[in-house]
């Protein structure tokens, strides 16, 4: 009994002490940081920070490719590696080829933290680039800020990805939602006076966040409604009732795509016929159309989606995709054609080819052999606007990415633009304005020049 | 005795997890933590199961419990890590006590749906309070070193030290408890609620005890793996994660404190090694973020096909009765037992009409 009690002990301290050799060799062996043996005789590239050979930088993201936020959202990362792809074949950045590694975190913060531990620690990134959706990268924010490494172009319009003092290393890049609430509603308030006016929101910093931009604008006297809804409840029914119940003449909606398509089926099944002003993130048109077919496919109707999307009211602050003599929309075909033509040609398809053509950017601005601080110090010192309607506000104390749009309707599944580019702060008082600038084109070589 | 000796082997354990948090890798050390933390709510389930015979596919939902009770105590109280880690062990409990006593007249299949109600339901508390709770944000849970050991002490590896003892300690009690007569108490419930009661033994306290010894575990996982992860987020205990739970417990080897170890073995580095295994040959992020998925069901297809003892059982069985250990928490082979229905007959006479 004593004899066989001992062995069991031994037994279980040599279960415990293999089974942690398992987990530290299991999948072992990738990625030996910087320093591959460089031929440093034909080159002056050097390995200059984690992530950087002298042939490659690789940089990491997480993205939901499976689940709820998936549809339409998983096409930015293929859009932004086709870009990738693109530079790599036509002599990369100053000769290093990027390599785009991406992790799926299905929207859930928990997973998203287990990715980025895996891809600053295991995989050794230069950078974070393009992380997506304001819950799951406010789970990593910290982490990475505290570890130092580049956490660019955020895929969230949240206004927290500013925070130069106490997160310097994070960047924003699409237009914030504060600046987004405050042109739509400045519209609101020039086109619909006096009309009655009705909110429908996420109720997360995404939402919150739109609706503080739309109060600085719209006199509140004129909102007769304010219904907020949870992304993990799909019926809308009670918050479009209430809508129509107060008699709201127009709806803004701070919503993501599947919600708009919700809030779209919802209104017409009540026969509910407000004018739609949609956030940009929710009103791809392509998107939009299909979600709507395929939602009411389930619930047993025929619906066309172009049809339903028709007289959508958004903003924009990339090129329309309907301008074909654009030279940013030629570009965007030429890669889509080229590496992505199993996606359609859509919104989201374009935001990754353009946060991508940001990226490089900053990358030639760092310089031949950068450092970690050299990319965020490019940022700082402020880019070109490039495939952005609008100035970025880049500097080293403002980390908000895109400052305006212009309003568009849907017409015929494209953005047709209603007037200029507006431009615009984060603070209450700060004014909309005119911004004349005409966007440069896009280069001929399709690559930024250093 | 038991309790010498289990403390001696926990010592050798823990010089061999310090000497190997050292060597390893940053990463390596991460998931070191996250095995641990996965392991001390594992092996609550697997003792719940393995030993009470009683099932709960709501486990997630304590560990919700302890890790929001962790994030809370921190943020509002600031107190320090070791009485957070205690405090959500009390909670948890607390809260498994409740449903314990509520859910005491369930079994088999009954109570299960009652514990999936719960995995279902309590994620969604977060979205109610969104003040207190942070809704789908969720709350973060930042802490650093303490700084005796250094500021350039690798974050990693502290939290490793810290869930591997929190799991230590957790594995010496429960392999206490199950030595003791509340264990052999348990195993007569087990085998046979009927004969156990007319021995004497007060069969619902002891079902209600295991079920809050196996919240309290999954309290103490969850902050864990909140500490860990440095954030706490309904999306993280959705009912997939209580399946999780449930999958590792059977997979390592119902009832047995090694098979819980094996079971989150494979729960933390499964998806991670298979994605990459994925992605190095050329698949899409889209198709290899699927196929962790897949291969998932194929291991516990292939696992409960070869092994219906789990892989515990199946180490026993390949090596014989020499080399691994016998079972720590049963001397019988008990392949799902907590599954198993009673013969029709019974059932009949207990559930018919009354």
């Amino acid at each position: 009994m004593k004899r066989s009690s001992r062995a069991r002990v031994a037994a279980l301290a040599g279960l415990t002490a293999a089974a942690v050799v398992v987990a530290g060799c299991s999948s072992g062996g990738s990625s030996g940081s910087g320093g591959s043996g460089s031929s440093s005789s034909s080159s002056k590239l050097t390995a200059s920070a984690p992530g950087i050979t002298a042939t490659t930088i690789t940089i990491g993201s997480h993205q939901p490719l499976t689940g709820v936020a998936a549809p339409g959202y998983d096409e930015i990362s293929p859009a932004s590696n086709a870009y990738f792809q693109y530079v790599n074949s036509h002599g990369g950045i100053y000769g290093r080829k990027i390599v785009y590694k991406v992790l799926n975190d299905q929207y859930d913060p928990t997973i998203t933290a287990t990715d980025v531990h895996q891809l600053v620690l295991q995989d050794n990134v230069y950078a974070i680039f393009n992380g997506l959706g304001t819950p799951t990268h406010l789970a990593v924010v910290k982490y990475l800020n505290s570890s130092k490494v580049p956490d660019v172009f955020v895929a969230s319009g949240c206004e927290c990805w500013n925070a130069t003092s106490t997160e310097p290393e994070t960047t924003g890049w699409q237009l914030d939602y504060v600046r987004e609430g405050k042109i739509l509603g400045n519209y609101i308030k020039q086109h619909f006076a006096g009309k009655k006016i009705g909110y429908f929101y996420q109720d997360d910093e995404f939402g919150q966040d739109g609706v503080k931009g739309l109060d600085d604008e719209i006199p509140k006297a004129d909102v007769v409604a304010r219904q907020s809804y949870n992304p993990t409840v799909t019926n809308v029914a009670p918050q479009v009732t209430a809508l129509k119940a107060a008699g709201a003449q127009v709806v803004v909606s701070f919503s993501v795509p599947a919600f708009t398509a919700l809030l779209r089926l919802n209104s017409l099944k009540l026969n509910f016929n407000p004018q739609l002003v949609v956030s940009d993130v929710g009103s791809d048109p392509i998107t939009l159309a299909g979600l709507l077919e395929s939602f009411a496919k389930q619930g047993g109707a025929t619906v066309s989606g172009n049809q339903l999307t028709q007289g959508i009211i958004t903003d924009g602050y990339l090129p329309s995709l309907g301008s074909a003599s654009n030279s940013w929309i030629q570009l965007f075909t030429k890669i889509h054609s080229t590496y992505l033509s199993k996606l359609p040609l859509d919104g989201n398809v374009a935001f990754g080819i353009a946060v991508a053509y940001t990226f490089v950017q900053a990358m030639f601005k760092a310089g031949r052999n950068p450092t970690r601080q050299d990319l965020i110090n490019a940022i700082n010192s402020g880019l070109p606007a490039g495939p952005s309607v609008a100035p970025y506000a880049f500097s080293a104390s403002n980390h908000d990415g895109i400052t305006g749009a212009y309003m568009a309707v849907v017409k015929n599944g494209a953005l047709t633009p209603l007037g200029p580019v507006q431009v615009t702060d984060t603070s209450a008082g700060g004014a909309v304005t005119t911004y004349s600038t005409s966007q440069q084109a896009a280069p001929a070589s399709g690559i930024p020049s250093p | 005795m038991t309790l010498a000796r289990h403390l001696g082997a926990a010592l050798v354990i823990a010089v061999i997890v310090v000497l190997l948090s050292i060597q390893l890798s940053a990463y390596r050390d991460y998931q070191l933590a996250e095995v641990a933390a996965y392991l001390v709510a594992v092996a609550g389930l697997t003792v719940l199961i393995g030993l009470s015979g009683q099932i709960s596919i709501g486990n997630g939902a304590f560990m919700a419990v302890g890790g929001y009770a962790s994030a809370l105590l921190l943020t509002h109280l600031g107190w320090n890590l070791v009485l957070i880690l205690l405090a959500s062990v009390v909670v948890a409990a607390a809260a498994g006590a409740i449903f314990g006593v509520a859910a005491a007249r369930l079994r088999g299949p009954y109570l299960a749906g009652a514990t999936l109600m719960l995995a279902v339901a309590l994620p969604t508390v977060a979205d109610q309070f969104q003040h207190q709770l942070g809704g789908d944000q969720g709350l973060s849970v930042a802490i650093t070193p303490p700084g005796f050991l250094g500021g350039s002490f690798p974050p990693t590896r502290w939290q490793a030290w810290v869930t591997c003892a929190a799991a230590l300690i957790t594995l010496i009690l429960l392999a206490n408890l199950n030595r003791s007569r509340v264990g052999r108490s348990w195993r007569a419930v087990r085998d046979d609620e009927i004969a156990a009661s007319l021995s004497g033994l007060n069969v619902a306290r002891l079902k209600v005890l295991a079920f809050i010894i196996s919240a309290a575990c999954a309290g103490l996982g969850g902050a864990l793996l909140a500490v860990v992860t440095g954030i706490v987020a309904p999306g993280a205990y959705t009912l997939t994660l209580s399946i999780a739970l449930l999958t590792a417990a059977v997979l390592g080897g119902l009832g047995t404190l090694p098979g819980a170890l094996w079971g989150s073995l494979v729960l933390v580095l499964v998806p991670t090694y298979l994605t990459n295994v994925g992605s190095s040959h050329g698949l899409s992020s889209a198709a290899s973020s699927s196929v962790p998925i897949a291969a998932y069901g194929v291991i516990l297809i292939v696992v409960m096909l070869v092994f219906p003892s789990g892989i515990q059982g199946g180490l026993r069985r390949l090596f014989g009765s020499a080399t691994p250990m016998p079972p720590v928490l049963s001397r019988r082979r008990i392949p799902f037992t907590a599954l198993r229905r009673p013969a029709p007959g019974r059932e009949n006479q207990e559930e018919g009409p009354s």
